[in-house]
């Protein structure tokens, strides 16, 4: 489980909708790499001015290809790194770091599993709905995205799930919507056991709070900015309950980046709660608002 | 050292990068090699050790602690810049008792050399601190980081007065055993380094951090807002070299006796010479270790292959060496 970093070589680029899909020969990386871990890769050359490496789910790994073990993950072009990778070429060699991070956790007996992907999300649900597939787990998938071709997956998903629902704001494809409005009504007739999320903040926010509300154990994968990926910066912080129960700043790459979603604070992210261990002494006043909580709220408000 | 150096160019390695000795020191503390992590930006050598091991670099510079366990500030807490970042932890760190029990007796295991950086709010913390490190021993070197520029309240940024320097340093020096070198960081962001580098020294500072990160704002020009959640925060890596290296050039051309520890921007061993023949003894690799989580040994191992190339066959007599006429 502990990471490496290596040169990897990429393998193949290829285009899914809107996204990128790019597989690396990675020895080292895929043999021990687990459902809802992600990779680091250097972007810009040996010479670049981008310092930070790129965070990417891992979507597929093969241990042993003919060329070594291979690992694939899923990008969307956002800026300036994620355009330079798409530019990428077959052989070009691609500085690359993982597994990093703590995976999803498994039933122990087989169970229903409803597994909530919103965007690039999804990718890393399918290694997941394989290793559940492998414990003789009932897949039922939600995914949604905001347009048909930013949908990850859905060809996939209808084959190896007994049930989809697909979600576009626009209402392209399935259902007009966010990924969380079916939600409920999936929990209700599967008598799901558990839920499994990824996607972006408001989505996860809204996913665990449905499935706190149907008692449902759920758990997410979330994506937050991050300098080092390897738990040495206190970048990617969140505010999260521990076993304790005590609020404490915790690093989402070392710690996450899956967390039991009634365990996140979402409202309070972008804050550091008053509460929370370490604490700034006196209260502040007025409790601030982060940006992205207050974002949140909005989002969950639209969603309800 | 002279002779070997006219060695002609593009000849191979004067000197077998093997048989250079790499060996320094900073005041008492002996080194095998002049590469360290800085502090921030290697926890307390846990993570990093996965990637290297980290007690074949000099040293482990780690994470300032404070007296009590701490949050740090709301995100977002970082922003790429051009050869660069942003940072605005504010100081998250489980506090001295937790670092004491758990983190400097790891380092200690590995054989690793601990250099135990500390920030308070208080001329009284940073006493205390220093004789908690006292007590429970382990540490090679303390650093005083006095110049973070992220701490919560901005009144209480010691760096930029050298009388509160000095203050610090004072405490900590006293508190702290005579063979244990206490070092005082540098902010870059202030007039003239070189008084506050002498109040430090006057003060008991057996040395200098120099230097710890720029004052910076990002704004976002979709939100029109800052990015990071503190508005403001550190600057480093590669954008800040030049300054870095200036604040060691001024400080070793005026106290020449006065041991450095050299950072900014280093992202290789040709960086890292740069700052050894501005007049640092050691080097900290810091931000780069964000883009190459293995860069202390990459960086140590160019570094002495540079040397190599140039027909040194010691570190040492590379420190400084920029001063000297042609
Ligand atoms: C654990 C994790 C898993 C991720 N998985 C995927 C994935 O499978 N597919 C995918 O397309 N994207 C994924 N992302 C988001 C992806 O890392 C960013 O889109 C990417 O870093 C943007 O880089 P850029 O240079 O194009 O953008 P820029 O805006 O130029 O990046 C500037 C800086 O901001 C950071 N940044 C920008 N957007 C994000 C973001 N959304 N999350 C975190 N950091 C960001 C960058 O890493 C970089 O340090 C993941 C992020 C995390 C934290
Ligand atoms: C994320 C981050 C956290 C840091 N935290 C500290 C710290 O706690 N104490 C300190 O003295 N310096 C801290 N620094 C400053 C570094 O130790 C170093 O002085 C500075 O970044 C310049 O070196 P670099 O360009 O190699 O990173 C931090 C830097 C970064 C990037
Ligand atoms: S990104 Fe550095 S600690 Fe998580």
């Amino acid at each position: 489980m502990t990471p490496v970093q290596v040169t990897g070589e990429v393998l193949s680029l290829r285009r899914i909708g809107a996204y990128n899909a790019m597989t690396v020969v990675a020895p080292g990386v895929a043999e021990s790499a687990k459902p809802g871990q992600f990779v680091t890769v250097a972007v810009g050359g040996p010479d670049t001015s981008m310092l930070m490496r790129r965070p990417f789910s891992i979507y597929q790994v093969r241990e042993r290809g003919v060329y070594g073990g291979t690992v694939e993950f899923v990008f969307s072009v956002e800026g300036r790194g994620t355009r330079w990778l798409a530019h990428m070429q077959p052989h070009e060699p691609i500085d690359i770091v993982g597994p990093l991070g703590k995976p999803f956790a498994l039933p122990r007996e087989p169970a229903t599993c409803v597994l909530v992907g919103g965007g690039y999300g999804s990718a890393p649900l399918f290694p997941l709905a394989d290793a559940l597939r492998e414990r003789g787990c009932r897949i039922d998938f939600v995914i949604g995205a905001a347009t048909e071709e930013r949908l990850f997956g859905a060809l996939d998903a209808k084959r190896i799930s007994a049930t989809l629902s697909v979600t576009t704001d626009d209402g392209s494809v399935g259902l007009r919507g966010r990924v969380s409005d079916p939600l409920p009504e999936v929990l209700a007739t599967t008598k799901a056991d558990v839920v499994y999320a990824c996607g972006p903040m408001p989505m996860l926010r809204a996913v665990s709070r449905i499935a706190e509300e149907a008692g449902i154990p759920c758990q997410i994968a979330v994506e937050e900015m991050m300098a080092c990926g390897v738990g040495v910066c206190m970048t990617c912080v969140l505010p999260v309950v521990g076993d304790d129960g005590e609020t404490r700043m915790v690093r989402s790459c070392v710690d996450g980046p899956v967390f039991h979603g009634e365990r996140v604070r979402f409202d309070d992210i972008g804050t550091i709660p008053a509460d929370a261990v370490g604490a700034p002494e006196p209260p502040p006043e007025p409790k601030p608002v982060g940006k992205r909580a207050a974002k949140a709220q909005q989002v969950a408000e639209a969603v309800r | 050292m002279s002779t070997t150096l006219t060695v002609r160019v593009g000849t191979p390695a004067a000197t077998p990068a093997s048989t250079v000795d790499m060996s320094t020191t900073l005041g008492r503390f002996e080194l095998p090699n002049p590469v360290l992590t800085a502090s921030g930006c290697a926890g307390a050598g846990r993570e990093l050790n996965q990637f290297f091991d980290v007690a074949q670099i000099g040293g482990v510079v780690t994470k300032s602690i404070m007296l009590r366990p701490r949050s740090g500030r709301p995100t977002a807490r970082m922003a790429e810049t051009p050869s660069g970042m942003l940072n605005s932890i504010g100081l998250q760190g489980p506090g001295i008792d937790v670092f004491l029990e758990k983190d400097l007796p790891w380092l200690v295991e590995q054989g690793a050399r601990a250099v135990v950086s500390i920030a308070g709010g208080s001329v009284e913390e940073f006493g205390k601190l220093a004789t908690r490190i006292r007590d429970a021993g382990g540490a090679s070197m303390i650093e005083v980081n006095i110049s973070c520029p992220n701490v919560e309240d901005r009144g209480q940024v010691f760096a930029c007065d050298p009388r509160a320097a000095a203050n610090v340093v004072q405490a900590v020096r006293r508190a702290t055993r005579a063979e244990v070198p206490v070092f005082a960081k540098l902010s870059p962001d202030v007039t003239d380094i070189v008084a506050i580098a002498r109040s430090c020294v006057d003060a008991g500072a057996d040395g200098l951090s120099m230097t710890n990160t720029l004052l910076g704002i990002v704004i976002d020009t979709d939100t029109m807002r800052p990015v990071l959640a503190g508005v403001t925060g550190g600057l480093s890596g590669p954008a800040i070299r030049p300054v870095a290296l200036r604040c060691v050039w001024q400080v070793h051309q005026a106290m020449p006796e006065v041991p450095i520890l050299g950072m900014g921007g280093i992202r290789t061993g040709l960086d890292a010479l740069q700052f050894a023949l501005a007049g640092a003894s050691a080097v900290s690799v810091g931000t780069e270790t964000f883009h190459d989580p293995s860069a202390p040994m990459r960086v140590l191992r160019e570094l002495t292959k540079a040397l190599a190339d140039r027909g040194f066959e010691r570190f040492s007599d590379a420190v400084g060496l920029a001063h000297q006429p042609r």
